[in-house]
């Protein structure tokens, strides 16, 4: 892969995973959260793809196409159909007004793109120049899981964070083993799933998924 | 040098005449068959200007003198428009720079004299289109301007020719975060300019959250057929800018015949094929509330602040 076109593909896809990361924050929509959340999986993908082929290792081929199976369909897929099963496809509540949200989210953009810098040195390849985006859909992710009171987009939020933390590790240290990035990656699907069906039952057994609401324990 | 800028003002001019109807036409037949419909045709909105054009305007009595002359400033603010965004070609006039910042003064002069005209005639409906006319602008405008500025640190300059040349001749910066989170802000931007869904409903007469149409509802006769043209070719200039920042491929870099001529072709192709694409994206939203257009103008806003400041920090 010549470098114009690695920096070419690695710009577009860390470009897609930050735009997404902040339409997430700006809107009320779960099913537009979902659909963004799938984009946002092709994107890693993508990085994943353009990241271990540019570093020569066959085994990205593999570990990309078990990212946009699990993040952009399984997963979203996943969600849709609690969300369509429990009839809740807007959020209502959310603890802080939607300016206060925006703003909050830009600040963290800027953090994290104020500390990348220090954190990484004096690296200057493109891979380093990527990872505030790596950084900044963590933030995000965190901010979505402070603010928003329904349980999707607090799982939309955790997948997020989830998102980022594989970004940076591809960008930075060139991709995990598989074995690592397989157990990982299972891991949130399974915990997708698990809580896909908690939210159903939630809906069921209290009539709303306001997170803020649970408070204490039944037997 | 002189003679070929001035040569290609006035393309640009005639191209955007000849342009927008067809842009409009283009842009209801594709709405009118996604809903169904049959529609007017892609020549009707040119067969209604030239109706509007021919017809003498009724004036209420004890209107005054800018009942009259805000429409032609507001066609003069646009064709200027027109003229000083590059969309044929990047070679611009040499003492009347395309600079964004007088873009940006020049689209503010055809709101202001719109905001005017809905005021001038005193009734209820033309005040508070003006109102919410303005207030969607005070959001608009700082935001076309960051989103541009944020395009214009990489080139190194705020002329907007220039601002095209460089990301044609760049490729690699046409999909970077900066780029991305910008042209997404300044598409927002541009239909909440342009008066389209989710901002404001084109095809409502009538209604009482319409913006643009409350302002134009006591013209008649020719000064309504000036008002429509101008802001149509608002939309195309605008749709033409983002075309260019976004897609900056044929655009010509001098006035040659045939570099011309491909810049005519590629600008009518994407300025066309942008405008169906809004048409039919518009079928599938509904008007927002007018109380959640400063979130959503808001949250553009963040989007180019976010592109600015990334900017910065990456170049």
């Amino acid at each position: 892969m010549s470098t114009d076109l690695y920096q070419q593909l690695l710009a577009t896809t860390t470009g897609l995973l930050l735009l997404t990361a902040v339409l997430q924050v700006w809107g009320r929509s779960t099913v537009r959260a979902i659909g963004l959340l799938v984009l946002q999986g092709i994107a890693l993908a993508g990085l994943v793809l353009t990241v271990g082929l540019h570093a020569g290792e066959a085994s990205a081929v593999v570990v990309a196409g078990l990212l946009l199976v699990v993040k952009a369909v399984v997963m979203p897929w996943a969600m849709l159909r609690s969300a369509r099963l429990i009839g809740v496809t807007r959020e209502h509540s959310s603890r802080v007004n939607p300016a206060v949200e925006l703003i909050g989210a830009a600040g963290l953009t800027l953090l994290a793109y104020a500390v990348s810098g220090p954190i990484l040195g004096n690296r200057s390849d493109a891979a380093s120049q990527a990872v505030p985006v790596g950084v900044s859909l963590v933030l995000l992710g965190f901010w979505q899981l402070l603010v928003r009171g329904s349980a999707i987009t607090q799982l939309v939020g955790f997948l997020m964070l989830d998102n980022g933390i594989a970004a940076i590790s591809f960008l930075t240290s060139g991709g995990l083993p598989l074995v690592v990035e397989l157990g990982a990656t299972l891991d949130v699907l399974l915990v997708v799933l698990i809580l896909g069906v908690l939210v159903v039952r939630m809906q069921a057994e209290q009539g709303h998924i306001d997170i803020s609401e649970l408070r204490e324990l039944h037997d | 040098m002189t003679i070929a800028s001035v040569l290609v003002v006035v393309i640009q001019l005639v191209f955007a005449v000849a342009v927008t109807p067809v842009l409009i036409g283009v842009m209801r037949t594709t709405r009118a068959r996604l809903e169904g419909r049959v529609g007017g045709g892609i020549g009707q909105p040119w067969r209604d200007l030239r109706k509007l054009l021919s017809k003498e305007p009724t004036r209420a009595p004890g209107s005054t003198l800018v009942l009259t002359l805000a429409p032609i400033l507001l066609v003069a603010s646009s064709l200027l428009l027109c003229a000083l965004i590059p969309l044929a070609s990047t070679l611009a006039l040499a003492s009347v720079p395309g600079d964004l910042f007088v873009v940006v003064s020049v689209l503010l002069v055809g709101t202001v004299a719109l905001a005017l005209l809905g005021l001038e005639s005193g009734s209820a409906f033309g005040g508070m289109g003006s109102s919410r006319h303005m207030v969607i602008a005070a959001l608009v405008e700082p935001t076309v301007l960051l989103s541009i500025y944020a395009l214009s640190v990489p080139a190194g300059t705020s002329a907007l020719a220039a601002i095209v040349q460089a990301r044609r001749a760049d490729p690699a910066s046409l999909l970077n975060p900066v780029s991305l989170l910008a042209i997404f802000a300044l598409v927002v931007v541009v239909i909440a300019e342009t008066g389209r869904l989710p901002v404001d409903n084109p095809s409502t007469h009538l209604e009482l959250t319409m913006i643009h149409e409350a302002m134009i509802l006591e013209s008649g006769g020719r000064d309504l057929g000036w008002l429509e043209l101008g802001s149509w070719l608002r939309l195309t200039a605008l749709l033409g800018l983002v075309a260019n920042l976004a897609l900056p491929w044929g655009i010509g870099q001098d006035a040659a015949p045939l570099t011309l001529l491909m810049g005519i072709g590629a600008i009518t192709v994407k300025v066309l094929v942008l405008g169906a694409v809004l048409a039919a994206a518009e079928v599938f939203i509904a008007k927002l509330r007018l109380f959640r257009v400063p979130e959503l103008l808001a949250g553009s806003f963040v989007l180019a602040f976010l592109s600015v400041s990334a900017s910065y920090l990456v170049f």
